[in-house]
Formats: C-alpha cells, structure tokens, sequence
C-alpha cells in the first residue's frame, strides 16, 4: 500500500513536471500509449487504454472518460490527442496543455463493443475512489462486471474507508467477483465470495456464478451450483409478478386506445374505422410540439408531453366533430355505410398525414422524467410503462366524472339511452352527438400522445390499435365504461401470462381465439347494458 | 429513334447502322400502336408509396427517379431518353402482381425495378415469367430463388447474415443466441440457416433461442426479459434480429430502457437502417450492430458524390441513403450496361447479356452479376453511433459473391444457379439435373 502511494506521489509529481515544462523528448510509456490513439487501430487503442489506466498519471481520468463519451480526438496527420472537455474548451491529451481549438482535420478515437467494455472496466478502476457517491457505485458496478484483478488493492481500499451502506455493498460484491475468479485466492475466500453473490441474488449474479467453471475448487463449484439453483427459483417466483405487471401495463395501453372508442362506438353505437387514426392525429400533435419547443425553447421539452395533451384533444376533438357533422349524421342507423364511409375516412386521413410529414417515422423523444427504469425487488419496470399506466387511469376517472355529473354527461346519457325522449325534453340532440362524438376523438387523440412514447409515430400508427380496441369494447360489454377497463386489463394479463409459454404469435392468435368462444357464449360481453337501449 | 446528332457526332459503326435501319423499318412498318412514347424508353418503379411499406420504399422510387434523371442528362440510352413510370401497388401483395401486369403490358416498360417484401417479389414473379420481363430486387432477401426474370440486387444470406455470425463469434466471443425475428418467410428461412450454421460451428442447442413476433409488434416487454434472462447463463450472449419494419422502433426503446448495452448483450440487425433509425434516440443504443452491404457514413469518392447527389435532388440534405438505394443504384448501371452492349432493350437479349456485367458500387469496389443472377458485394458490420448513423468496425477483404441457394441447408446445399452455362436456376450438381420450375 505505502509502495502504491509513492508510486502515486511519484506519478503526480512527473505529472506535475510535464504540465509545466513540456518536453517531448522526455516521452515515457505514458505518452507512448496516448500516441497509440493516432493510429486509429482497435488493438492498439485497447493496448493504450491498458497502459494510461495503469499509469496513475492524473491525465489519466480526463483522457478515458473523454474516451468513453467521444471525446477524445486525435489528429492523424500530426499526431496529436486532444480531449475536448464537457465545458467546451480543449486540452492536449499528453500534456493537459490548454489549446486554442481542435483542428478540423481531427476525429473522435473510435470505439467498438469489446473497446467500450475495456473502457468501462477501466473507467471503473479509475472512479472507485471518487468524492460523488453514485460515481463510487457505478464504478463498483462496473468493476463487478469486468471482474479485473488489478483492481483489487484500489477496491480494498475504497472498501476500507467507505461510509455509506450501498456503496459498501456494491464494493464487497466487486471483490467478491474479483476473488471469486481470481486463481491464486483461498478456498475459504472463494466461498465467502459465493455467498456474497449468491445474495445479490439478480440475473448478473446468475450470470456470473454459473460461469464458475470446473477448473476452481470442488467445493466452490459446488457452492455455485446450490446458489445458482436458489437464485433460480426465487427468479421464477418474481417473473409471475413481472409478467403480472406487463399485464397491467399491456391493458393499461389497450384501454388507453379503446377508451375513445367506448365513447363512440360504445356508447353512441358508431363503427368508427377512422378510430385508430385520431390516435395518430394526437401522436403527431406530440410530434409537432415537440418540434417548436425543439427549436424555440429548448428549456421547456420536459413538459411537452403536458403541453401536447390538452392540444391534441382539441386537435382530434375538432376533426371528430368536422366528420360528425360532415360525413357520420347523414349515416346513424345505416351501421354498414357507417363502416364504409369511416374506413374510406380513415385511409384519407393517412394518406393526408402522409403527403404533410413524409411516410418516414417521425422521432418523438422521451422526456428525462418518462426514460430508463427502476428495479423493484428483482423486475425491472420502466418509468414510461408506469407514467402511461397512472395516465391512462387518470383519464378513465376524469371520463367517468365527466359522464356522471356534468351537463354535457347527463345529457349524452339521456340521448344514447333514448334519443326522443330526450329530444322532447328539450335536449339538443343532434349537438350533443357532435359534441360526444368529438369527445370520443379527443381523448383518442390524448391516447396517441402517451403512445406515441412507446409505438412508432408513423401514418399507420392508428391501424395497429384499431382490431385491438373493438376487441376491448366487445369483449367488455358494448356501452359500458367499466367493461372497457376490466377488458382492457384481463386481455392485457392473460396475453401476457401466455406469452411467454406459448410465444408472442401463438398467445395473440390464443387470445383472438378464446374471445370468439366467449363471444359466443356472451354474446352482449362482460358487462351487457340491460334496457332500452339495447334494443333500440 | 436514334438522335440524328449524334450520328453525325460519332463514327459510325456498321452494327450501328443496321440497329438504326431496323429501328427506321419498324417505325415505318408502324410496329404496335401508339407511336408518340417511341422515342423514349420507359422503366417501371413498382414500389409502395402507400401503406406499411411506404416508409422503405418511398426513398427507393425517389432514388429510381434521381438515376434515371441523371442517366438522361448524359444523354439517356441508345439516343433516347428514358421514361419513369410509377405505380403505386400500396403495400398489397396481390396488387404488385395486377400493377407489374400493367407495367409491362400496357406500358411496355423495358424493364421494372421494384419489390421490397419477399412476399411481394413472390406475388409478381409468375407475371415477368409468363410476360418475359425484367425484374430488379433491391433487398436483402432469403435465398434459395433464382428466377431468369429476376436480378437480385441485395443480399443473399451469405452475404450478410453468416459474416455477421462470424465476426459475433470471433470478436465478442457470443457462445450464445437469441435469434429474434418477425413471423414471415425471411426471418424463418434466414433463422433456418443461422442455426444450421451455428450447429455446425458447435454450438449447442441449449444455446440457441428462436422467438418470433408479429409483424408491427409493440410491447416488447415479455420479449425483452427472455432475452436478459437467456442471457444471464455465464456465457456470451448476442441477439440475431431479423426483425422487420417498424416493430424495430419499440424493440430498441424496450432494449435501451431495460438498460440492456450492447457491452452486454450485442444485438445485430440485418433489417435497420439508416432510415429506420431516423425514428429513435440513439444514445441508449451506442455499440449494437447492424450488417449491411452499404453504410452513409463510409468514406468513399463515389459514395460522397452519392450522398451530394442525392441531397441536391430531393432538395433535402437531412435524407439518408441506406442499403437497397445502394443496390438499385448497382443494379440500374448494370443494366444500363447490358443494353448499352446488345444495343436493345429486348428482354431476352438482356437476360443474356447481364451476368458478367459490371458495374461499381458505392463504397469503392466493383460489383458484378454472376451467372445465378446475384451480385458481388462487401459486407460491412456497423455499429450504431450517437448520431444515429453507423461506424464500420469490420469489413470482408473480399467481394463476397452471392449465393442463391444456400449451403447451409440440406435441401439446398447441392444446388446452384447457373443462367449461362445450364440454363437452369436450381441445378443439383450432385445428379447433374436441372429441377425445373417445379420448385
């Protein structure tokens, strides 16, 4: 340890003397290595990589996480490195010298999988005892993952003065990988290494303890085997959750779609083709919002969504009401001309979208708060799964309120149940269907600015949903709300519990499968409307 | 009719005489009817510029239009200008084969390039037999076809899917795979191959996984935790997509927010392109690879003019070029050629004419169409970049010469393509007999 940190001291020190007399005819091994950058060769730049990580050099960190970030540029006609660091300014890699700019001619070294790996162990070396405490554990992590012997002393070190219990944690279980694996260690050290492990209890440590191979001690082969069969069934046990809550969010995403749908085939009992494509009405409204913040306020992307939801309501909410005055009026009680005029609807309103945006997707980006995922236990779940989930419950209750104690909810009420009565009592009727036919669009349109953060925002991004939407309304009863979520949730589970047994073909031709059976036997869905209205 | 201009401008050759006089005869025998269109010659584009394929295909009918304008500003063909006619067959299998009907008969096209599904090519083939026409296929596709009618511009699986294999296997050291795919008839057939090959280098079929998806398929969530959990066997895992199409898009968004890297579990496309691409944020999917026979981002004179090309035509300098652009572009020089030799745009004479044929290709080699009507190309592996586009880690020294059938399975191994010397698209060498069209 004392020989490490004089070496340290020693490093610094000749650091020190390069940065301020810069003499190139005084090249060690470490400037060497920097040059191996120029010649734009994998092995030389994993050779180089090898040799800074090393070096203890103070250059060191700068020049590997520019490297890993693409920032590291190298000049190959002068044989230059230069790193251009976060704040925009550039230094020489060799030196830490300040230089005006970097030339044009200069590339950023280039990196392939094996490479990036080779970085990120290093990287990880280098980082063990950095002052941020989620740099410390990501670099833990990493170094769990490389499992690099040369990084033990440095991760016994960083052990030995670690506060914090997470980090403490992640470090013990990078040495643990590290002795595991490491030939020269003792028995008694490999099974203490195993139970350690074996209580991190993922998948990475599954990985890692079934790749113990025959040649380490029996009784450490042994104590794999045992921890890698434990591992395994407790896995088993948290995949029925995680496949419980893929089939959450698979019905919180068909209910999303079909909740438009429950509004106008549901309740005012029109086939509505053109469904799917007032989905993607309000998936490319999230688009075009996205777009002007892109480029007049930038500051402002983390909220698009939020700004994206009331627009596309109203953009999708104003078209539903063009087509219900225009097309759908002069057709209620013709069911099949309905089909037809809305269909015909439906691929004008593509081939429109088609002609303005161009057929290529169109990029809608996750904001920060809706990307990556949190483990809970051992499932992963993603934040743009959950957001979407919360979301689409949300709408379903503001829905629900709507219809029960608002005006405009009383009166469509009254009118889908019966129409001339409720005319003789003075309602509108051929405003309120306008107005719950623009309802039913807009919150079609709502539905594709959650979806278009996890589908394709492209022309036929409405034809995708519109098979499982009817599906949804059907088989939850035609005409009530409640039916559509209970649908919605029970397709999305038994879809995604048969799945993984019967692959994603056969499951989805199961699923279409058991609802013809239970079609036949209930003809009215789950939840069938009793009444006038049924018969009208 | 050929340009008077140019008579008088060239030394006139004796064949080139008899070529004009023929031409003067029949025009004044008034051969067929509508004379007007006779001094052009008209090329069909069949591709969809409507439905799911549009978004592919779209950038292959502007490519054709851009070629065929530039071949005219040279001068055109044989003293005359070509003419594009474009249909739209909508993304409608049996719609290509009414469309390519009428390309051919009504527009008397001297020859069409169009297709971009297998299913597509499969729908037009018997119109181009029955009429004897020409048909070139821009996309990387399955194999085990050679038609007299057709050229294949694109990959056969020898000349994509098995380097791919290989440098996984060499460089990462995969000794486990996912073969993940789109339920149709590339990804099966391709799938059939990979594990045939796999099998024959010694992988075990504990280690291999196929799993298959609908086509547009979005909630990839079960998909991917297979995937992370097959690969937390001990052993180097890397996933095979022949994932088709849009459904790509949600597939990569899954993989990057279940925080799958490609340091860990590498997985290379055979169907994602630049375009495909232009879709999706990137920055999660650093590092996964793509093989193809033509990336943007190589450095290449011919491709850089391309690319400069490209921009200035569609007015656009944000639109990519992408693999099957490349093959067109190969594949329409070639047959420009081949006219150009015979001095005829008569089908059979082509036909003939093509194989041998060569034409260069964008990433600075010269390709050339062999007897069993493929092509040879380079194979690059890409990796995907921040910005979407792809850097080249590896590339086959070689030109690596198309097979039409492929040798990895045992219903196709003894059999070969061969339009020059047998006559014949699927000759089993072992019985020395030609299959016929029975196949």
């Amino acid at each position: 340890m004392l020989a490490n940190a004089f070496y340290r001291l020693r490093a610094v020190a000749l650091a020190v003397l390069l940065v301020g007399f810069v003499v190139p005819a005084f090249a060690g091994p470490f400037e060497d290595a920097v040059g191996k950058f120029t010649t734009d060769d994998f092995s030389d730049t994993e050779e180089a990589i090898g040799v800074i990580a090393a070096s203890g050099n103070p250059l060191a960190y700068p020049i590997i996480s520019a490297l890993h970030d693409e920032r590291l540029m190298f000049d190959a006609d002068s044989k230059k490195v230069y790193i251009r660091q976060t704040n925009g300014k550039a230094i020489e890699a060799a030196t830490g010298a300040a230089v005006d700019s970097i030339p044009d001619s200069a590339s950023s070294v280039r990196l392939n999988n094996r490479l990036r790996r080779t970085v990120e162990a290093a990287l990880g070396g280098l980082t063990l005892l950095s002052p941020d405490l989620a740099t410390r554990i990501s670099a833990a992590q990493s170094v769990f993952k490389s499992h690099e012997e040369t990084t033990l002393p440095t991760v016994e070190k960083a052990l030995a003065k670690e506060a914090d219990r997470t980090a403490k944690q992640a470090l013990s279980e990078a040495r643990a990988a590290i002795i595991l694996f490491k030939s020269d260690a003792s028995e008694a050290d490999k099974l203490d290494a195993v139970a350690t492990i074996k209580s991190r209890g993922d998948q990475d440590a599954l990985g890692m303890l079934s790749d113990v191979g025959s040649d380490q001690p029996q009784s450490v082969v042994k104590a794999a085997a045992g921890a890698v069969s434990s591992i395994q069934s407790r896995l088993a046990m948290w995949s029925t959750v995680q496949n419980a809550w893929y089939g959450l969010s698979l019905g919180s995403v068909l209910l999303l779609a079909a909740i438009g749908l429950a509004i106008t085939f549901g309740v005012m009992g029109v086939i509505n083709m053109a469904h799917g494509e007032m989905v993607m009405l309000g998936a490319y409204t999230t688009f075009v919002v996205q777009e002007v913040i892109r480029t007049r306020y930038p500051a402002l992307f983390d909220y698009s969504l939020l700004i994206a939801v009331p627009l596309a309501f109203l953009v999708a909410g104003a078209i539903g009401i063009l087509v219900e005055r225009s097309i759908i009026r002069f057709l209620y009680g013709r069911p099949l001309e309905t089909l037809l005029a809305t269909w015909g609807l439906s691929l004008v309103l593509q081939q429109a979208v088609r002609t303005v945006f161009g057929p290529t997707n169109r990029e809608v980006d996750n904001p920060s708060w809706m990307s990556g995922a949190f483990d809970l236990g051992q499932i992963t779940i993603t934040y743009n799964r959950l957001w979407i989930l919360c979301f689409t419950l949300a709408v379903f209750a503001i829905l629900l309120l709507m219809l029960r104690f608002t005006a405009l909810g009383l009166q469509m009420r009254a009118v889908t149940q019966n129409r001339r009565m409720a005319a003789s009592m003075g309602i509108a009727t051929s405003r309120v269907d306008a107005l719950t036919f623009g309802l039913g669009s807009g919150i079609a349109g709502i539905a594709g600015v959650a979806l278009s953060q996890i589908d394709n925002v492209s022309p036929n991004l409405g034809q995708s949903y519109i098979i499982d939407s009817f599906m949804v309304v059907v088989f939850g009863g035609v005409g009530n709300l409640w039916g559509t979520l209970v649908g919605a949730f029970s397709l999305g589970i038994a879809n995604k519990f048969l799945e993984p047994v019967a692959g994603a073909v056969l499951g989805k031709i199961a699923i279409l499968v058991l609802i013809i059976l239970f079609i036949q036997k209930r003809p009215r869905g789950l939840f069938a409307l009793k009444g006038r209205a049924v018969e009208a | 009719m050929l340009n008077p201009t140019n008579h008088i401008a060239r030394p006139v050759s004796r064949r080139r005489w008899l070529a004009a006089a023929a031409g003067v005869v029949l025009c004044l025998t008034g051969f067929g009817s509508a004379r007007a269109a006779d001094d052009t010659i008209k090329i069909g584009i069949l591709h969809s510029l409507s439905g799911t394929m549009a978004i592919s295909e779209t950038t292959l009918k502007d490519v054709m239009l851009m070629l065929i304008d530039e071949q005219n500003k040279k001068g055109g063909l044989l003293g005359k200008k070509l003419e594009a006619v474009v249909v739209d067959p909508a993304s409608n299998w049996p719609l290509f084969a009414e469309k390519a009907r009428e390309l051919i008969t009504k527009d008397k096209v001297a020859v069409v390039f169009g297709c971009w599904t297998s299913v597509s090519r499969k729908s037009v083939l018997p119109v181009f037999k029955e009429l004897n026409s020409i048909l070139f296929y821009p996309v990387q596709y399955e194999g085990e076809e050679s038609e007299r009618n057709v050229f294949y511009t694109g990959a056969a699986p020898n000349q994509q899917a098995i380097p791919a294999v290989d440098y996984l296997m060499k460089e990462e050291k995969v000794k486990r795979w996912v073969l993940e795919g789109t339920d149709y008839v590339y990804p099966r057939t391709t799938n059939k191959i990979l594990e045939a090959y796999l099998k024959s280098k010694g992988v075990a079929p504990d280690d291999i996984m196929t799993n298959y998806t609908p086509f547009g398929f979005s909630d990839w969530q079960t998909e991917v935790s297979k995937i992370k959990a097959f690969g937390s066997a001990g052993k180097k895992t890397a996933v095979v997509s022949t994932i088709n199409g849009d459904a790509n898009v949600p597939f990569y968004k899954e993989l990057g927010n279940q925080g799958i890297k490609a340091t860990d579990i590498p997985v290379v496309a055979f169907s994602v392109g630049e375009e495909e691409l232009a879709g999706i944020d990137t920055k999660p999917l650093v590092g996964h690879l793509a093989a193809w026979n033509y990336f943007e981002s190589i450095k290449a004179p011919a491709n850089e003019t391309f690319i400069k090309d490209w921009h200035a035509f569609t007015k656009n300098d944000k639109r990519t070029t992408n693999d099957p652009m490349e093959a067109h572009y190969i594949g329409f020089n070639m047959w420009v050629k081949a006219v150009e030799k015979v001095k005829s745009t008569d089908a059979d004479k082509v036909i003939d004419a093509l194989p041998g044929v060569e034409a260069p290709n964008l990433t600075g080699g010269v390709a050339r169409m062999l007897p069993n009507h493929h092509i040879t190309k380079p194979v690059f592996i890409g990796e995907i970049k921040a910005n979407g586009q792809f850097d080249v880690v590896y590339k086959t020294k070689d030109l690596v010469p198309g097979d039409a059938w492929s040798k990895e399975l045992d219903g196709s191994k003894d059999l070969i393509g061969d339009w020059v010397g047998k006559k014949c698209g699927n000759y089993n060498v072992k019985t020395d007999k030609c299959l016929g069209s029975g196949t």
